[in-house]
Order: C-alpha cells, then structure tokens, then sequence
C-alpha cells in the first residue's frame, strides 16, 4: 500500500499538488517540479491533456514520476480521449507500471483545447470510469468478465464543493462514492465558510477530501480563471481585495495562507495550486502551520 | 426532422470543377429540406439563378412532393428526368446525406450535396430548429424524465453535472441551464427518483449501416408450386439485423 493511500485511510493529514506532462518529450520542466513538490507533498496529480490541450500522456509521465522516487503520482484519466476499452486497457498499463492512485474526471470539451476538430469520445463518464477502476480491482473487467490479475487502485475523483445548485452537485458526489470512490480532489477554495462547510458534508458520505488552494496571484490570473477555465468563477469580494491590493501577490498568498488555516482543520488534505510557484505553494502550506517549518 | 444547413456555394463550385463540369441538374427535397428552407421550390430557384450567373447551364430541377430519401419515389423522379439528366455533367441535390445517396444510386454522372445534415430536431418554430435526439438506439428517456442527456449534454454524459457547470448552467453553451439540473428538477417535480447513476450505454445496438425491416416475410414456395403457376424464382427471405 502506497504512503499517500495508508495516511488518508488512518486519518493522517495529506498535501498533493498538480503537475501537467509536456508539451513534447522533454520532461526536464516536469521532473523539476515534481522534484519541487517532493518536500512537502505526499502525491502529484499528473493531468490528463489537460484543458483538452496536447501534452505527452499521463501513463508515461505517471511512470517517470514514480520511477524518480520522491513522490507518488496520482494517475489522472478524461473520459474525453478515450473509449471504454482504451481506458480499461491503460488502466492495466498504469497497474504493471505500479501506479496505484488513479483519479476519474470528465474532462474539458474538445472545442476549448488546441484541437477543436477532435471528437470527444465520452464513451462512459466519469462516475461509470470509477466503477471501472473498482471492477478491476475486483478481478474482472467492466462487463464482468474475469482478468488475469486483479489490479489494486486507490481510486479518486473530483468534487467542485461551492458549484450551486449544490442539492445536484451533492447527489453526483454521492453517485461517485457508490461508484466506489474513496477520496475526492476538490476545485480550488473560493468563499471559505460556504467550502468547509461543504468539505464536512462530503467527509460525512464517507470519502476523503483534499480541497484545492488555489494562489490568485494577479487580476490577470484572476481574469484567466474566470474567462477560460471551466466552472471555477473568482469571487466579486475576493477579486476586489486582491485587484485594489498595493501588493496584489502578497494579498494572494495571505487569503490562501487563511483558507489553508481553516482546511487544516476540517479537510483530509490540501490540494496546493500554486500556478507554477510551486515554492510560494510550499511556503503558504508552511506558514499555515500545515508542515513543519 | 433531419435538419440540413447549405453548404458554402464556393464550395459546390469547386466540386463542379473539380470534373470539369458545365451544365448541372438540380434535385431538392419536398419534405425536411423544405421545411428547412434549404432544399425547397425557392432554395432551388435561387441556387439556379447564382450557378447561371457563375457560367454553368442549368438544365432543370425538380422538388415536387417527393421525399428524396424514398427509394422508390426517388427512383421514378429521376426516370421522369432521365433524358434531362443524361444530358448533365453533375447533379446537385439539396437533400440530407440519406437523399443525396439514394440520388445517387439511380444516377450515372457525378452526384454532389448541396447541403449539410447536422441533426435530427425539433421545429421550435419556423426557420427555428433544435437537435432532440442522437438515434443512439437505446433510448434512457423513461429514466432521464424526457430529457436526453446524450444530445442535450455537449459531452453526452449520462451522469452529471461535470465539473464545468456554475449557477446551473453549461459550460460549453453558457446560455443553456445544464441538462442534467433539468432532468433532476422534472423528476422531483413529478416526485420521481433518479438512479443514483445510469450504467454506460450499450452502443453495440447501433451497428451501421442501420437497416430495419418490418414487412412481413415472403412465404418460399416450394419449387413444384412455382412450376405449376410458372413463377419465374424470384422470391428471396427478407433478412433481419
């Protein structure tokens, strides 16, 4: 059993973080800051064509993550790409490669990447994609036939805890836990109390949450979130205090150091998004108090 | 209704060039494509008038009631134009993909479209037009109170919302509320529970091409009854897929 899984299931607090494969096949730019990670977190999520964009697959830079060994991957799969048999069949790749912690996601819509003529397959969903995992990991494949080697999967999926209207949202996240998910990833904090309010509804239906910080940085980042990234919108009051801030990446880092504070508390872990200053992402999670100095 | 949207013109001219062609005949469609406006009396009319001005001969047209996709019908329009036809170096049809095939196969010449299918919809009202339905062939509306996920969701997923939904509405077609708050709001309205998620879909029933068939099998007659009425052997079993 892999480190990140053992600490979630004995209750130990978590850090992961996020790191997307290239853009090609160098990956010196991947393994620095996976290696940048190492100190603090536990797992390193290793997006899927992220934003339907290209980048090298997250099978391969999985494996190269975990052969570094300093952190565990997690193994992020869209349903976007790939047809049910593709995804079943991956899925036993990433297990004779040792990969163990895998997380379910839909994935963007092909017309918001850099290939907007792709056919997005979306042949099962996310919910059905972790079903998936769990059948494997009970010895047969999705149609219930026997395989020749069970997998063992810590199988994950994403919750978005201040998407209204949250009746909706709740009954999908409950849908992905019957499915047989055992920890959940969350979209980046917003309003703090509405959050932690929702992360203790969704640790009483029996799963784990990690819950996203997020570092704002600027009212260009903040611009970018609310215009091109799907279904996370920056706050009015918490995009005017950074905006009208003198020092708009100092505020950025004291609301995430706040939000990591609070999460601490009534969270299972952090997942940290520090936008590629992976060391300010380190440096809040120390200044919470959420690893030692 | 399969709804179709005209091709770019420029892009029929260079299918014409493309064999070298001068003079066309022109088919339309008298049921979709009428309603549609995209392969009526006055679509062809207009499509004439502009392949005059570009220098091709346009020999005749034909719409009449006629639904172009009907084999049969199709069939005896062109025989009615066969001379006209004949003597046309390419034939155009404003019709959906469905008609511009069945043209097609009774036709010697080249045979272009003149017309894109892009769904098969509803007519919100005239010249309005919304997809419904995928044809996936395994129908989940008995669950999804009405409401199909697989068309009416950009991503076609049969449990939602994805990630991307805020305020309940799409992310990929902002203006649209999210398909999956529809069907769970109906189904509370009509106190109805939903699955806690639907199972994936089976596509496998929906092997292309593909072909339906309800009549009513031929009886084989033996062959001393065939003889006896002097039927020449004709009969064949009509095949089920």
């Amino acid at each position: 059993m892999g480190r990140f899984r053992e600490k979630l299931e004995v209750g130990e607090f978590v850090i992961t973080g996020e790191v997307a494969p290239p853009r090609g096949n160098n990956c010196d730019r991947m393994l620095a800051e996976v290696k940048a990670y190492a100190s603090v977190a536990d797992a390193v999520n290793i997006t899927d064509n992220q934003g339907a964009t290209l980048h090298l697959s997250a099978l391969a830079a999985s494996r190269l993550t975990l052969d570094t060994g300093l952190v565990e991957p997690v193994f992020q799969q869209t349903c976007r790409d790939r047809n049910r048999l593709a995804l079943e069949s991956d899925l036993l790749a990433a297990s004779t490669y040792g990969l163990e912690n895998f997380l379910a996601v839909t994935g963007d819509n092909p017309h918001a990447g850099d290939h907007p003529q792709a056919k997005g397959v979306f042949d099962i969903d996310s919910t059905q994609l972790i079903r998936v995992a769990c059948d494997l990991n009970e010895g047969h494949d999705m149609n219930g036939n026997p395989i020749d080697g069970a997998t063992d999967f810590y199988v994950g999926a994403a919750a978005f805890p201040e998407a209204e209207p949250w009746d909706i949202q709740k009954r999908r996240i409950a849908g992905k836990i019957d499915a047989g998910a055992r920890f959940f990833q969350t979209q980046a904090c917003m309003d703090i109390e509405v959050f932690a309010r929702r992360v203790l509804e969704i640790k009483d239906m029996g799963a784990h949450v990690i819950a996203g910080v997020l570092l704002l940085k600027s009212e260009r980042t903040i611009n970018f979130i609310n215009n091109r990234l799907a279904g996370l919108m920056v706050s009015d009051s918490v995009a005017r205090e950074i905006i009208s801030a003198k020092d708009p990446y100092e505020t950025s880092v004291r609301i995430a150091i706040e939000q990591a504070k609070v999460l601490f508390e009534v969270a299972d872990g952090i997942h940290m998004m520090p936008l590629g200053d992976i060391e300010t992402g380190v440096g809040i999670l120390r200044e919470a108090g959420v690893v030692s100095k | 209704m399969i709804i179709t949207t005209p091709k770019e013109f420029d892009h029929i001219l260079s299918n014409l060039r493309d064999v070298d062609a001068e003079s066309v005949f022109l088919v339309g469609c008298g049921s979709c494509a009428t309603v549609a406006k995209t392969g009526g009396e006055p679509e062809l009319l207009a499509a004439a008038a502009k392949l005059q001005e570009a220098g091709y001969t346009v020999l005749g047209h034909t719409v009449g009631t006629e639904i172009t996709c009907n084999v049969g019908g199709t069939r005896s329009t062109i025989r009615k134009n066969a001379e006209v036809i004949r003597e046309a170096d390419a034939v155009i049809v404003f019709a959906c993909g469905s008609g511009v095939q069945t043209v097609a196969e009774f036709v010697d010449v080249p045979v272009f479209p003149a017309l894109d299918s892009v769904f098969l919809g509803a007519i919100v009202r005239q010249g309005e037009f919304s997809e419904r339905c995928r044809m996936c062939g395994d129908c989940i509306l008995d669950k999804t109170a009405g409401i199909c996920p697989l068309t009416q969701c950009p991503k076609g997923l049969l449990n939602g919302p994805c990630g991307g939904m805020w305020d309940g509405m799409c992310e990929v077609i902002p203006d649209h509320e999210c398909a999956h708050v529809r069907i769970q709001r109906r189904l509370e309205k009509q106190h109805r529970l939903q699955p806690i998620s639907l199972p994936p879909k089976n596509y496998g029933v929906s092997l292309k091409p593909g072909h339906v068939n309800i009549r009513k099998p031929r009886v084989r007659k033996s062959l001393s009854d065939r003889s006896e009425s002097g039927e020449k052997n004709t009969a064949r079993t009509q095949g089920e897929r």
